[in-house]
């Protein structure tokens, strides 16, 4: 299990004079909880954005499972296996919470248009092993209650685990969380943080967060970095980091 | 110079003269894209207006007599370019306005309708048949060169709209650069959210760039009403589109592109017409617009988008 | 009150400014020399009559906006019955409305057969463009190229090779569909309205191409004597041409003109009962589910591993099939085409229905397609107002109505 499943390597990203993420290193290894910390603004965000596609970086490699992900679509890399959240939910949220969960999932279907027509065997059966994924998934989050349910008319925290099972419904190796506990009440925020670990432990696949609930980041995870305006501060276990003198300079300003 | 490089001499001058009113028309569709991303529609029906308008006064001027032409010029100008302007700033009230914040596709539709319905007004009030005016401004400033078979002229027309074009883009490039409302407008064009916060009226900034479009609309549509010398209610269709592709292939929400690309496509245009049938010159223009899009959407001088997740 | 009377002044300046020259003046011809005419009196009363009129209405804009609110709006989706209900009258109301569909020509005017033939082929259109503009959200102003496409596909497929009108029909769709695919292609890519822009010039170039190809379009004369459809080989018409037979013969019944233009209506039933499944099947296939959540957050769709070119593209390639589907058969209902069919103004009537049936809408866009072709027929006075109305038309539902006036309401995936 020593193997990378995510190696990033001087991830720089520039908008026109903006250094926004300047050097960044990373590296996530299967079945494992990885933090990224650090100030408002620091870059975290574009980060994940590069990381899925959104941005495309200005330098740097992102290789997943030993290939290159630089450079391809945002389409194309959750394909692969690297799948997000963002931190504003965006949800589909006129459709229902079974519909988002197999919207999520079209790439599993059978997208042949004649066969939707004839309702072939092979359709049928997408069609049902999606089902199964995604009633599976509404149950692992607690929703399957309010599986006909619009997802726009969830309570805010269910919109957020919604989000989650939506894409755990892809079948992801990667898991990339943006501030999932932002909003959450003490008890949804200890939910979540189950989620996490159960995810990790159980569904065996690996998770990079984006947090700022430090309570949170230093109980789950398996490694940390903490980034500041866009360059990377300090790596290492939770205890390191939070005994770094340079991150506790970052949070709290010089003084 | 032989015979071929004098006739593609003079394509070169007709095709500068046509492609400067279409960069006057351009600039009305990048700065409304500019500020509230979104293409104004009815902007070619107000061109079309904005003929109509000139037409109406020069021909009531003429009538009456004892004008000098340039004053009945300067004077259509400017009743052609406060009436287009009042145009320009109902469009904006009446189908924008309303629907800021709603869905996109709505404002489209709003839009399609409002320029469906200028069209259809016109051909009402004014007839859907061609007008013509007889030649007002004729004769040539220079010979460039001349062989037998015929001769390579820039003629007073085309100087007037040289000018006129060259005058006007000066003026407006001032106004952006230097005055309070100039810098307002690039303000919005560079967050519009953020301007409205700074307290500064953004609603009036948005009509204000409706009403500097429609004026310039205006103003070609005086130039090449009588440059051409016939118009009817239908022509604001093809010209709308041509000025649209002329801002898209010098980079739509660039001021400098629209002129660039008004220039660049009234030359192509008026090569095609020269070299091939003359119909195929607006198919060119359309296929000129794909091949942008295909390759390089954010035009010439265009900066790309990024887009905020 | 004083702020709402400054208001007023203002409008009502403004629309003075609007109306003096373009409706208080007046360009004409005399001779060879262009004049101009001052409005009579009474266009001059109305003008006046209009200023008065956004005088007041800036004036009490407030109390009006307050009146306007009060106006129930009539909520057509709660006419259907209840869920239980519904599923047990619907296959008999649909039976119903068949069975009424297939008798209603006999017992009615050559002429209302024609008419409701014309407003079915509308109806094609409208549930064609409504896949792209109310399911997929891509607003298509040139959707009538298509309609054209198909009508030439099968015009020239006729003429020059023979074939004939049932071949033709998926030859058309799919031909319609591949130019829907090579300009949607470089377009979907890019914003919304770039789409707009460049279909609208799509048409017009289709257009002038049929015009300007003389040598294979015939250019502005057309194309006449186009071939009727045939019912399994047998012609409707009064002698049968060489190696055939006609429908009258073969039934042994007199020869009527009518059966013609009967036997078009029905098989324009029958076209568009098979648009309506298949838009049917769609809606409930992970395409349909697709068109919406990328209607809903492109962003979220991306992050998901969905396509959004190829998900637009294939919305936009199914319209575009649809109208390639209606050209043909209008191709053959005329039996004569021309490049005056296809104009923009066409685009314009069929975005209209979709915009007033509701976007996304089956039902509604069918009832708009209706009221659309009927009501220009009723009101033949009124001809030269028709696209006034409707650019007016456009303006005002997007304003007070969006929706259109049958909300759509996609068929939701439920578990049971």
């Amino acid at each position: 299990m020593s193997q990378l499943l995510l190696d990033v390597n001087e991830l720089t990203m520039r908008f026109g004079g903006l250094l926004a993420v300047n050097k960044v290193n990373l590296s996530v290894k299967h079945r494992q909880i990885v933090s990224i910390i650090g100030p408002n603004g620091a870059g975290k965000t574009t980060v994940f954005n590069c990381l899925s596609g959104f941005y495309i970086p200005t330098d740097g490699s992102i290789m997943f499972n030993g290939q290159q992900l630089a450079g391809l679509k945002d389409f194309q890399i959750s394909r692969k296996g690297l799948v997000r959240t963002f931190q504003h939910v965006r949800l589909f949220s006129k459709m229902t919470v079974i519909e988002n969960m197999l919207v999520a999932q079209h790439r599993h279907l059978n997208t042949n248009l004649f066969a939707g027509m004839l309702k072939t065997p092979s359709y049928r059966r997408l069609e049902k092993e999606a089902m199964d994924r995604a009633i599976y998934w509404l149950e692992e989050v607690n929703l399957l209650q309010h599986a006909n349910r619009a997802a726009g008319n969830l309570a805010y925290g269910q919109q957020r685990k919604l989000e989650i099972a939506r894409c755990m419904s892809t079948q992801p190796q990667l898991l990339l969380l943006d501030e999932p506990a932002a909003g959450l009440n003490p008890n949804e925020t200890k939910e979540l943080d189950q989620l996490i670990v159960r995810l990790r432990d159980e569904h065996e696949i690996s998770i990079l967060l984006i947090e700022h609930d430090m309570g949170l980041v230093m109980g789950i995870s398996d490694h940390i970095y903490v980034i500041a305006q866009g360059t990377p501060l300090a790596d290492g276990k939770p205890d390191e980091v939070k005994q770094n003198p340079d991150v506790i300079k970052a949070y709290l300003g010089e003084s | 110079m032989t015979e071929a490089s004098l006739y593609l001499l003079q394509q070169i001058i007709n095709g500068l003269t046509i492609g400067s009113t279409y960069a006057l028309i351009a600039i009305g569709y990048t700065m409304v894209y500019g500020i509230i991303g979104m293409i104004n529609f009815a902007h070619g029906e107000i061109y079309m207006i904005g003929s109509y308008v000139s037409f109406i006064v020069i021909t009531g001027l003429l009538a009456m007599g004892s004008f000098a032409l340039p004053l009945v010029l300067f004077i259509a100008l400017l009743v052609a370019m406060l009436i287009a302007s009042t145009y320009g700033w109902t469009v904006e009230r009446v189908a924008y306005r309303p629907l800021r914040g709603s869905n996109r596709l709505i404002a489209l539709i709003s839009a399609i309708g409002m320029s469906i319905f200028l069209q259809n007004y016109v051909a009402l009030s004014q007839g859907s048949r061609d007008v013509a005016l007889a030649p007002l401004i004729s004769g040539s400033v220079l010979e460039l060169g001349s062989l037998e078979t015929f001769e390579v002229t820039l003629s007073w027309m085309q100087l007037l709209i040289w000018v006129v074009t060259l005058v006007t883009m000066t003026a407006l490039t001032l106004f952006i650069s230097r005055s309070r409302m100039g810098r307002a407008c690039r303000a919005c064009a560079e967050d519009l959210g953020m301007t409205n916060l700074l307290g500064i009226d953004t609603n009036r900034i948005i009509s204000l760039t409706f009403v500097i479009g429609a004026a310039l609309a205006a103003i070609a549509g005086l130039l090449l009403g009588l440059y051409y010398g016939v118009i009817n209610p239908f022509i604001g269709f093809m010209a709308g589109l041509k000025a649209f592709t002329a801002a898209v292939l010098g980079g739509i929400g660039s001021i400098p592109g629209a002129m660039l690309g008004g220039l660049i496509l009234g030359v192509t245009e008026a090569l095609t017409a020269a070299y091939f049938p003359s119909e195929y010159k607006d198919v060119v223009a359309f296929g000129l617009l794909v091949t942008i899009l295909l390759f390089r959407p954010t035009g010439i001088l265009g900066k790309p988008e990024v887009e905020k997740v | 009150m004083r702020g709402s009377l400054y208001n007023a002044i203002f409008a009502a300046g403004i629309t003075l400014v609007l109306a003096c020259l373009m409706l208080g003046v007046r360009l004409g011809a005399e001779g060879t020399t262009l004049t101009v005419y001052g409005a009579g009196a009474d266009r001059w009363e109305w003008i006046l009559a209009g200023v008065g009129l956004v005088f007041l209405s800036q004036l009490f804009s407030t109390q009006l906006g307050r009146l306007s609110s009060r106006i129930p709006r009539p909520d057509l989706g709660a006419l259907k019955p209840q869920d239980a209900t519904w599923k047990v009258i619907k296959p008999w109301l649909l039976a119903a409305l068949v069975v009424g569909l297939l008798v209603w020509p006999f017992m009615v005017s050559r002429g209302a057969v024609d008419l409701a033939t014309l407003t079915l082929i509308y109806i094609m259109l409208g549930l064609g463009l409504n896949i792209v503009v109310g399911l997929a959200g891509l607003l298509d102003l040139g959707y009538v190229a298509f309609y054209a496409v198909g009508a030439y596909t099968y015009a020239l497929l006729s003429e020059y090779f023979g074939f004939s009108f049932w071949a033709c029909l998926p030859i058309a769709a799919l031909l319609a569909a591949a130019f829907g695919f090579i300009l949607g292609f470089p377009v979907l890519r890019l914003r919304g309205d770039y789409l707009a822009i460049v279909t609208l010039g799509f048409g017009e170039m289709i257009r002038i191409l049929l015009n300007n190809w003389t040598s294979i379009t015939g250019g502005p004369n057309g194309i006449s004597g186009i071939e009727k459809p045939t019912l399994f080989g047998l012609e409707f018409s009064r002698r049968a041409s060489e190696g055939t037979q006609t429908f009258h013969e073969f039934f042994g019944i007199d020869y009527s003109s009518g059966q013609k233009v009967i036997f078009l209506y029905l098989i324009a039933v029958l076209l568009v009962i098979v648009v309506i499944y298949l838009i049917n099947r769609l809606m409930r296939m992970p395409i349909g589910r697709a068109w919406e959540a990328l209607r809903e957050d492109e962003i979220a769709c991306r992050s998901l591993g969905l396509n959004r070119t190829v998900i637009k593209l294939s919305a936009f390639t199914l319209g575009a099939s649809t109208a390639g589907f209606a050209g043909c058969f209008f191709a053959a209902r005329q039996g004569f085409i021309s490049p005056e069919s296809f104009i923009f103004i066409e685009s314009a009537i069929i975005l209209a229905i979709v915009v007033l049936g509701g976007m996304g809408s089956q039902i509604g866009v069918i009832l708009a397609a209706i009221v659309m072709t009927v009501l220009p027929e009723l009101a033949r006075e009124f001809s030269d107002y028709r696209m006034l109305m409707f650019g007016l038309l456009m303006v005002v539902m997007m304003r007070w109505r969006p929706e259109g006036l049958v909300p759509m309401k996609r068929p939701h995936l439920e578990l049971k």
